[in-house]
Formats: C-alpha cells, sequence, structure tokens
C-alpha cells in the first residue's frame, strides 16, 4: 500500500513539474515579459515541494511506524502473559506482530486466559497500526497538496525559480554527504559502545598484552577446559607476520613494475601491461583465498616435505616434513600478489607526476635512464611511494578473506613463516559465524579486535595521506 | 691547426679531465657543422633541412616564433630529441667532425660534452652541493672526497653563484631563487666539463635583474665554452651573441654575426620579424 501511495507520489510530482512549467509560460506571456528563470524551473520548484515533505513523511513511517507500533502494543502487558517466563512474552509478542503483519508465528497454542490476552493484542495492534497507517498516509496526502499549492501560488515570471532549485540542489547534495558521515559515526559509536561492554568483562591491558587466546568460554558450569582467554598478542604477532611477509612481495614487485610502466614500456606494452593488472586488481579476495588454500598452500608443503627429505634425522628436517598446508607465508605470499597491482596503480601515478623537467635535467647531464630514476626520479617521488606502501599495510591488516582461508586458526605468538597462526581479522570471523548471542564476552570481543584493527587502519591511512597530501604540495 | 677532438664513441675518458692546451680551438672554429638535419614528430615535419655552422668559443643565438623548430633544433645537438618516442632526426651533424646520429655514438658520453640548460629551472630536490656533485659522481670524476668538494666549488664560482651559497651547501637546491637556481643548474652542467652548453630559452622565467645576472655569466663562459642559446627576447639576443640564427616555420632562415641581423637583414622575413611586424 505505501509503495502504491509513492509511485502515486511521483506521479503527482510529474503533473506538478508540467502544470508549474506551463504556469510559468502562461503568466510570463500574459504579462509580455521574459521570466526572470526559464519556465522549466518553476517546474522543478513545484514538483520538488509537492514530492519532498510528502516522501518525508512517508520514509518515517516506514522506518519508524513499527517500532511505534510495537512500543504502544507493548506498553501493558496482560496479567496472564506477566506469568509467563521473559523468553515467551517476547514470543507472545512476536507471535501478536505475525498475526496482524502477516509473517510467521510460531507453533505455540493460546489458550484459555492467554487466548483471550492474545485476541485482545492482535486487536489493538491492528487498530494501532490502521490508526498510525492512515494517519501518515492523510498526512502525506495533505502535505504533497499543500506543498504543491504553496509553490503553484509563488511562479510568477518575477519568482526566482532558478535559485530556489539551486538551493534544493545543494541541500540534496548535502543530505547526501551527511549520510555517509551518520552512518560511519555511527559504526564507530557501536564499535565503541560494544568494546566498552567488553571491557567491562575483560581488562584492556588483559586485552592488549596478554599472551594467551582461547575465547571459547564454558556455557554451562559444568563443562571443563573452556576457561576463556582474551589475551590478543598472539593475533597482533600474526597479523603483524603475515603482513611483513605481503609487504616483501607486493612492495619490490609493484614498484619495479610502476617504474617500468612509468618509465621504460613503450606506449604499446602500456595500453598491454595495465589492463591485465587492473584485472589482477578486480579478483574478488575470495578467488585468491581458495587459490591460496587449494593451489600454492599445497605446493608449498611439498616443497618443504621434499626439502626436509634431504635432512633425516635432523631436527629441521623433521620439522620440515610436518609442515601443513596452512602457514603464514602461504597466506602472506597471496596476500601480495593481491597488493601488486594496488602497490603498482599508486607509484605509478607518483611517479608520473615528478615533473619531466627534472628527467630531462638528469639525461641532459649524461646520466643513463636508470641512473635518473635511481638518483633523481625515486628521491623525488618517495613520501609519495612510502605513502602508497603505508595504504598498502592498511589493506594488508584489514584483509580477511585470504588468511581466514589460508593461514589457520591457532593462535600462535610466532615469528615462524611456515607456522600457522591466526590474525584479528580471522579470529573475528569465527567469532561472530554461526548461531551466537550477542551478550558473551566471546561475541564481545569481536568488537573490541574491531576497534583495535579500526584504531590502527585509522592511524596508517591519515598519516599516509598526509604524507602524500605533503608531497603533492611540493610540485603544484 | 690541430682541431681539438675527443673519441665520441665511448669510452670516452677525458670526460671533466683538463684539456690538453695545445688542441684547444678559437672562435674560428666550427664546433658543429649540421648539413640538412630534418626532424619529424611522427608524420608531422618539424624541420625542413637545416644547414648551419655553430663556433666554438662564442655565443650563438637561435631567435625566431614560437613553433618555428629552434628549440628542435638545439635538442638535436645533444640528441634530447631520443627521449621523445615520437621523434625522428634525418641528416648529419657533425660535433668536431664527428657525427652525432652515428649508431656507435652513445648519447650519455655525448651528452657529457655538451650540457643543457632548461627554460624553468629545474634544480633537483637535493641540497645544493648534491645537485652540483651530480654529474661528476654519475661519470665517476672525483676520487676523493677533496677534489669533489673542488669540483663542486669552481663550477659553482664560475656559475657566479659561489658567494651567495658558499655558506648554506648542503641546504635544498629548490629553496634558492629563480635566477639562483637557474645559474645552479648552470653549474651543475658545468660541472661535468663540457665543451658547449646549450641554454633553451634560459630567461624566460626570471625577472629582469635575475636576466642581467645570466646574460652577465653567459658573457663570461664564452671564454671557454661553446654556448647556443635559444631565446624569444631580440634585445637578449643582441646583448649576448656572437652569431644570430633566424628560424622560421622549420627553416632556418637566415644566420651570420649578430650585429649584421640586427642591422642589416638580408631576408625579408628576417627584417619583418626584427622589426616586430610578427612573431
Amino acid at each position: 500500500m505505501t509503495g502504491y501511495l509513492f509511485l502515486a507520489l511521483i506521479v503527482f510530482s510529474v503533473a506538478s513539474f508540467m502544470f508549474g512549467r506551463s504556469l510559468a509560460r502562461r503568466k510570463a506571456a500574459s504579462q509580455g515579459v521574459r521570466g526572470h528563470s526559464l519556465p522549466a524551473f518553476s517546474g522543478w520548484f513545484v514538483a520538488i515541494w509537492s514530492f519532498i515533505p510528502a516522501a518525508l513523511i512517508l520514509f518515517v513511517l516506514v522506518v519508524f511506524g513499527g517500532r511505534v507500533e510495537n512500543a504502544i502494543v507493548q506498553s501493558d502487558v496482560p496479567a496472564a502473559v506477566q506469568q509467563l517466563p521473559e523468553l515467551n512474552q517476547g514470543l507472545f509478542f512476536q507471535d501478536v506482530r505475525a498475526t496482524v503483519n502477516g509473517g510467521m508465528a510460531s507453533t505455540t497454542v493460546y489458550d484459555g486466559e492467554l487466548k483471550a490476552a492474545f485476541d485482545h493484542k492482535v486487536a489493538q495492534a491492528k487498530s494501532v497500526d490502521n490508526t498510525i497507517t492512515l494517519g501518515a498516509y492523510a498526512l502525506t496526502f495533505i502535505l504533497a497538496l499543500a506543498g504543491a499549492a504553496f509553490a503553484y501560488s509563488r511562479v510568477s515570471p518575477q519568482f526566482r525559480a532558478r535559485n530556489s532549485v539551486e538551493r534544493w540542489v545543494s541541500a540534496f547534495l548535502v543530505a547526501c554527504s551527511v549520510v555517509a558521515i551518520l552512518t560511519t559515526l555511527g559504526i564507530i559509536l557501536s564499535l565503541l559502545w560494544e568494546s566498552l561492554r567488553f571491557f567491562q568483562s575483560v581488562s584492556p591491558l588483559d586485552f592488549l598484552f596478554g599472551t594467551h587466546w582461547s575465547p571459547q568460554i564454558a556455557m554451562r558450569a559444568d563443562q571443563v577446559g573452556s576457561s576463556g582467554g582474551f589475551g590478543a598478542v598472539p593475533l597482533f604477532v600474526g597479523t603483524f607476520l603475515i603482513m611483513i611477509i605481503a609487504m616483501c612481495v607486493a612492495a619490490p614487485v609493484g614498484l619495479y613494475s610502476a617504474i617500468y610502466l612509468s618509465e621504460y614500456a613503450s606506449p604499446f606494452m602500456r595500453a598491454w601491461i595495465k589492463p591485465v593488472l587492473e584485472i589482477l586488481a578486480g579478483v574478488p579476495t575470495v578467488v585468491y583465498g581458495f587459490f591460496a588454500a587449494l593451489v600454492v598452500g599445497p605446493s608449498f608443503r611439498e616443497f618443504f616435505n621434499w626439502l626436509g627429505a634431504f635432512m633425516p634425522g635432523t631436527p629441521m628436517g623433521e620439522y620440515l616434513m610436518n609442515v601443513q598446508n596452512q602457514m603464514a607465508l602461504v597466506a602472506g605470499v597471496v596476500m601480495g600478489i593481491m597488493l601488486i597491482p594496488f602497490v603498482s596503480s599508486l607509484s605509478d601515478d607518483i611517479i608520473n607526476s615528478v615533473p619531466q623537467s627534472l628527467r630531462d635535467g638528469s639525461l641532459a647531464m649524461g646520466a643513463t635512464r636508470s641512473e635518473t630514476i635511481k638518483k633523481v626520479v625515486l628521491p623525488a617521488a618517495l613520501p609519495g611511494i612510502s605513502g602508497a606502501m603505508l595504504l598498502a599495510v592498511s589493506r594488508a591488516v584489514g584483509e580477511t578473506m585470504i588468511v581466514t582461508m589460508a593461514a589457520g586458526l591457532q593462535a600462535k605468538t610466532t615469528l615462524n613463516p611456515l607456522d600457522t597462526v591466526t590474525t584479528v581479522t580471522v579470529q573475528i570471523v569465527t567469532l561472530l559465524t554461526g548461531d551466537q548471542e550477542f551478550d558473551s564476552p566471546k561475541t564481545l570481543a569481536a568488537f573490541g579486535l574491531g576497534l583495535t584493527l579500526f584504531a590502527v587502519t585509522l592511524a596508517l591511512n591519515l598519516i599516509a595521506q598526509r604524507i602524500v597530501q605533503k608531497y603533492q604540495e611540493q610540485y603544484d | 691547426m690541430k682541431l681539438y677532438t675527443r673519441p665520441l664513441y665511448a669510452p670516452d675518458t677525458s670526460i671533466g679531465k683538463p684539456r690538453d692546451p695545445s688542441m684547444t680551438t678559437t672562435a674560428t672554429t666550427p664546433k658543429f657543422v649540421a648539413r640538412d638535419v630534418k626532424v619529424y614528430y611522427g608524420d608531422k615535419p618539424a624541420l625542413h633541412g637545416i644547414d648551419i655552422d655553430i663556433l666554438d668559443k662564442s655565443v650563438t643565438a637561435f631567435i625566431g616564433p614560437s613553433g618555428c623548430g629552434k628549440s628542435t633544433f638545439l635538442r638535436c645537438l645533444n640528441r634530447m630529441n631520443d627521449t621523445i618516442p615520437s621523434a625522428r632526426v634525418d641528416g648529419t651533424i657533425l660535433l668536431d667532425g664527428e657525427d652525432l646520429n652515428d649508431r656507435k655514438v652513445d648519447p650519455v658520453v655525448l651528452r657529457a660534452r655538451v650540457g643543457m640548460v632548461f627554460q624553468k629551472p629545474n634544480p633537483f630536490p637535493k641540497t645544493i652541493y648534491e645537485n652540483v656533485a651530480y654529474g661528476p659522481k654519475i661519470h665517476g670524476l672525483a676520487t676523493s672526497k677533496e677534489e669533489m668538494d673542488h669540483i663542486v666549488e669552481s663550477s659553482l664560482k664560475k656559475a657566479s653563484l659561489w658567494n651567495e651559497v658558499s655558506d648554506r651547501l648542503h641546504q635544498q637546491g629548490t629553496g634558492l631563487s629563480g635566477g639562483q637556481q637557474q645559474r645552479l643548474v648552470i653549474a651543475r652542467a658545468i660541472a661535468v666539463g663540457p665543451e658547449v652548453i646549450l641554454m633553451d630559452e634560459p630567461c624566460s622565467a626570471l625577472d629582469p635583474i635575475a636576466t642581467a645576472k645570466i646574460e652577465e655569466l653567459i658573457d663570461e663562459l664564452r671564454q671557454q665554452f661553446c654556448i647556443v642559446i635559444v631565446t624569444h627576447s631580440m634585445a637578449q639576443a643582441a646583448r649576448v651573441s656572437q652569431k644570430t640564427a633566424f628560424f622560421h616555420l622549420g627553416n632556418l632562415v637566415e644566420v651570420g654575426n649578430t650585429e649584421d641581423i640586427f642591422t642589416n637583414p638580408k631576408d625579408q622575413r628576417t627584417q619583418d620579424y626584427i622589426t616586430g611586424r610578427f612573431g
């Protein structure tokens, strides 16, 4: 119903546009003058006033209508329902909502007093629902007409419809950017709020500096062996280790391919290599993930097992023989490959922004191309390139899919690239997948980890942006 | 007379070394001899066959309206056109009797002998000292710190910049004023020990005072180097050069003694240009 009303509103606004435009034309013609604004602006003006206030009411109805209804219905709980356990009270109201709005009700059968209470509540909910909906529809209707009438009355050749429309346009643009800002703010606040709840049960010091991570907590008193440990150091170390391995791959390969592309490649080669790199950038990370788990992991394991076979009897050989598919090295290398196009396209832009005059100056003194790059271009581009590397680091730290599939789950504090490690992001995934109640420290720990991750990547991004900006100013 | 020659075909061990005094050239010896030089950018011809002799130990000015090919020809003299992928150069240009465009010529060695100064001062984002030491370093001209210090000092002195920067050699070269930057770039070019310095509108980004200093410097450098300067200012050409060449639409219209060109041009187009009737 709301959908039809919305469609009707759109039709009405289109009609308003046409009426407004033709009114402006007629008025201008009858007065024999040229209006301040083109007739279409008057049309837009009327259409906007017909549409926006009414549409806002519909929006409020859709978003908040159900909540208001629930609040009213649940404000007084019947005596029969009050005797039920809390869990069943919630179920009762859920069933009421389902019956009114047409959804899946539970299989609970209500009889006797409960039946009476149920029917009473259903009737109440229906009437509240009707009142709210009809009220909102009436308000929408009135606002659409009133808005149209108001705007229609202002249309005249002297009216500055063009400027009015301009103000609406800028208001619309502001509203869009506010949505982005508010969303970010909301995410940060909910992260902070839930983390706060987590830190009420686990001290921040234990969390940041503890070395024991085993978030499984005893659900029942008689369970043993799951005391719960929330020391995140093994996760930080694992994240760091994989990030370092990834950067060892991505930084040199990405930078050197950027140098080739911007300094050596002929236009023909560039036209081929750039799109291929962009394809690499377009591969979904989950594809990299199973590539790591199914191809890279087993081949690395075979390689190390083969290597171990040459050293029978030695501890080193024994260790290599027992290396598993899942190791930090695999996740790091594949993540590095994922980051190559990211690093190379950023570095390419930065190297290209080094003025040609510097290259000419160096070449004109008898420097070769590689000397020019090494001694003039790269030093000039260094701040920008380090900014690009920091951005890559922050992506490596936040990357989830590859590590989930290739690095393992064991929380170990180790810098051995052949060991399985786990990262912050992997733990967030494992903590939150499956059926969970969002009030145990186990699930709340995800928010603590999320907040830490957010703080780290935010800091990295801010530093990187500052560096890149400073560098850009230098050559403007 | 014996011509002073250095092998253009690498390896050249004489870069930066003091020259054999018995092998010096004079202001009457041609340093460059260009015959039928044509340049194309892609399919578009930019120069239609230039014939010119450029004398050593003197200043030759290239004048002409924008887009007439004077900078293009200047860039032929140290093969900087190689760095433009679409550019193609035909014809012969002899430097001390050797063809620059010969396949055996190493442009890197050539550019150490034929230095260049650009329109916009382009010091590297390094210190003043490092800017001047850059060329000697890549060519391995100094074996010790003292030698390098000496090269830097003498180059800055030759570029009349030493007195202004001797107390701040280790500050950024980009922090100098425009005129100082341009002299720093000249010092940088001198430090490699070139025989020729090409200047592509070296004063067009400078104020009149800085311009006067550069012009003074050019006049001093003429004692040691062959200097070719592209300029838009006819007054500048008249002030600093001994020979002037007038380019128009990719042709070399007239070349001769600067006095003659400005007082008694033979070609109507030259006459029109220097009297400001077009250009």
